[in-house]
């Protein structure tokens, strides 16, 4: 199917049921429960699923199979995040040609510094990229102002030209829609205490999320990708071989760069606003650390990693100190307080704290990331069931 | 006319003349045997055609054309395999995967960018991988990833790299060093068995005198980076030039 095989036409389908029926999948507690906190499911939150989902795809593809470490995808992220801006201020307020032109500038951009920076590998490879990062970020946010709007970033403005539908104005700042769809645009469905959010922008993100993670699934399953793998290995060997690595190298860091810049067009494209801070090192290292997190070099573990990460971000950091001390109100009065001064420093702001601690063991205990966590305990489980089978009889739970 | 052939190759690292006007005609169809105690400079030699080092002075000439200052990548191209004394592969692929890099190298060139076509759709490179790997005896390791292998597997299977690749002149660092006899002897029977089947032009660099004698239609020797005779394998054992400087010390 689709040119691919069982197994990966197998994922697919599975990301495909993920993203159709996100906005349910999310908001598993009712409205009224004291766990409507922990649902997910609104349009904000979903659409950042999908695009830092895109995001980590295209960064697994470059990281994952060659073990290049760009610590400055951010750049790509942010260069098409202005162009696209720019194409919803000059152009059009439809979101197609932006999300186009920001895919092609950021390629561009990617090429320009790829030529560079794949003159070196390892540590070098990582350094250059970051400076060509920050370099990028202080221009945008100092030099650039005319074309970046500088630290206030770049937004769409009434008096935008607007060569196709400018002249059709009507007193409000347009919102980016998709041939008159407007992004935004949201449909609610109460079920008893639940209410499923339906928003337009979502499924736009989770179309072109769906098509990015095949075009990986490709790549992965291509002679080019076999040769990426094998760069990751021994690129000794393949310069022996009678591979010159150059170009392929520079080749996937463009798709991965336009990846990063189909995400930043996308972004845009949800909210007209593009920042300079877009483009910053921690931006950067945030994607590195969705990858590692899910699983660097495998098809799922990106997609993982980032909702994983854009979960924890939004949903722990909600969590204050009053609702702490509402979970152990049932305490006594002074347990209830160790236990808040405890945990608070983990939730609310102090997130990254869990985060980091989370992703220190993930580094430590499962190297291959939360796609290995799976792994394990398919195997424990298969492994159990094996036994079973052979022990017959046996109950592995004790009696009481 | 040689496949291959050296004149006065200097190269100096340093203070220390790693190799000193060093000549070699490797015939066509030929297995050229490079012998010589530790620290002669035959890997240097190796290393000179293949593009990893440049000689100071002299000419490396294959087939007529010059290798000096070619890419390594090119030099594979123009039909020069080599395989390294600590055995090259890609170990985290499985066995069969190792073999189709290179022979997708051999039928696309240096580069092709192709990220939608499919490995799976490629018979053609598979049926050769596996064809390629069947004569090396490891038909039934295929789907086995290549660092889970022995020494003596690693090392076939990167004969088997090479092979694929259909070169005209292989190049092969010490094949058989830190072998077990038995692996050492099936490793002599491939290697014959490809000089015949494939005609390959093969340079040979080895410690092992039952090795060398077994396969080689021509030796060098070389002792502190200079060629001290070139000769049938039968005229080496006797020559008294090569007892002084080797084959004393290895009580042959």
């Amino acid at each position: 199917m689709l040119g691919l095989n069982k197994k990966d036409a197998g994922l697919l389908f599975f990301v495909a049921i993920l993203l159709v029926f996100a906005p349910f999948l999310l908001n598993p507690f009712p409205e009224s429960s004291s766990l409507a906190q922990f649902n997910a499911g609104y349009p904000d939150l979903m659409q950042r699923f999908a695009i830092f989902g895109i995001f980590a795809i295209g960064f697994n593809i470059l990281f994952g199979l060659t073990g290049y470490l760009s610590f400055g995808h951010a750049a790509f992220l942010g260069a098409g995040s202005y162009a696209s801006v720019w194409m919803l201020k000059l152009l059009t307020i439809n979101v197609i040609p932006a999300i186009i032109i920001s895919t092609l500038v950021a390629g561009v951009f990617a090429l320009l510094i790829g030529i560079v920076s794949l003159r070196r590998s390892g540590i070098y490879f990582s350094i250059l990229t970051l400076a060509f990062a920050q370099m990028a970020f202080a221009l945008a946010a100092s030099v650039l102002t005319p074309i970046t709007g500088g630290e206030t970033g770049l937004q769409t403005a009434l008096n935008d030209p607007r060569i196709l539908d400018g002249a059709n104005e009507t007193g409000n700042i347009p919102s980016p829609s998709l041939f008159g769809l407007e992004t935004g645009a949201t449909w609610q469905m109460p079920v008893g205490d639940w209410l499923f959010t339906f928003n337009a922008g979502y499924y736009m993100c989770a179309v072109m999320m769906l098509i990015a993670f095949y075009v990986s699934l490709r790549i992965f399953s291509s002679p080019f990708g076999l040769l990426l793998k094998a760069i990751k290995t021994n690129q000794n060997r393949l310069n022996y071989t009678g591979v010159s690595t150059r170009p392929y190298m520079l080749a996937c860091f463009v798709i991965s760069g336009m990846y990063a810049g189909l995400a930043g067009g996308l972004m845009v494209s949800m909210d007209p606003l593009a920042g300079a801070e877009r483009m910053q090192w921690t931006a950067s290292g945030e994607v590195v650390l969705m990858v590692i997190l899910g699983g660097a070099g495998t098809l799922i573990g990106p997609v993982l990693g980032a909702g994983f990460i854009k979960y924890f971000e939004n949903i722990f950091s909600k969590i204050n100190k009053s609702v702490l001390e509402g979970w152990f109100s049932f305490m006594p009065e002074g347990l209830q307080d160790i236990f808040v001064t405890i945990l608070y420093p983990f939730v609310g702001k102090g997130w990254h704290l869990t985060l980091g601690v989370l992703f220190m063991l993930v580094v430590i205990f499962l190297p291959g990331g939360l796609v290995e966590g799976g792994k394990r305990i398919g195997k424990l489980f298969g492994r159990r069931k094996s036994k079973d089978t052979e022990t017959g009889e046996t109950n592995p739970a004790p009696a009481e | 006319m040689g496949i291959l052939e050296v004149q006065n190759v200097n190269k100096r690292f340093g203070g220390l003349q790693a190799l000193g006007n060093v000549n070699l005609n490797v015939e066509e169809g030929s297995v050229h045997a490079i012998i010589g105690p530790n620290g002669a400079g035959k890997s240097t030699l190796l290393n000179c055609f293949v593009g990893r080092l440049i000689p100071d002075t002299g000419s490396v000439m294959f087939q007529g054309q010059s290798l000096l200052g070619i890419k390594p990548h090119e030099i594979n191209q123009m039909g020069v395999s080599r395989v390294f004394q600590t055995p090259e592969i890609f170990t985290d692929l499985t066995v069969l995967e190792n073999v189709m890099i290179p022979a997708f190298a051999h039928r696309d060139g240096a580069y092709k960018l192709n990220p939608f076509a499919r490995v799976a759709k490629e018979a053609e490179i598979r049926d050769l991988a596996e064809h390629t790997l069947e004569d090396m005896g490891m038909k039934d390791k295929l789907t086995m990833t290549a660092s889970a292998m022995s020494r003596g597997d690693k090392r076939r299977l990167e004969m088997a790299m090479c092979l694929v690749q259909d070169p005209k002149l292989l190049l092969l660092d010490e094949p058989t060093a830190g072998m077990a006899r038995a692996d050492t002897n099936k490793t002599i029977d491939l290697l014959k068995h490809i000089g015949e089947t494939r005609g390959i032009t093969k340079v040979v660099i080895e410690h092992d005198m039952h090795v060398v004698f077994s396969l080689a239609d021509k030796i060098s020797v070389l002792a502190q980076g200079t060629v001290l005779v070139e000769d049938l394998p039968e005229n080496i054992k006797g020559h008294p030039k090569v007892r002084e400087a080797y084959l004393g010390e290895a009580q042959v």
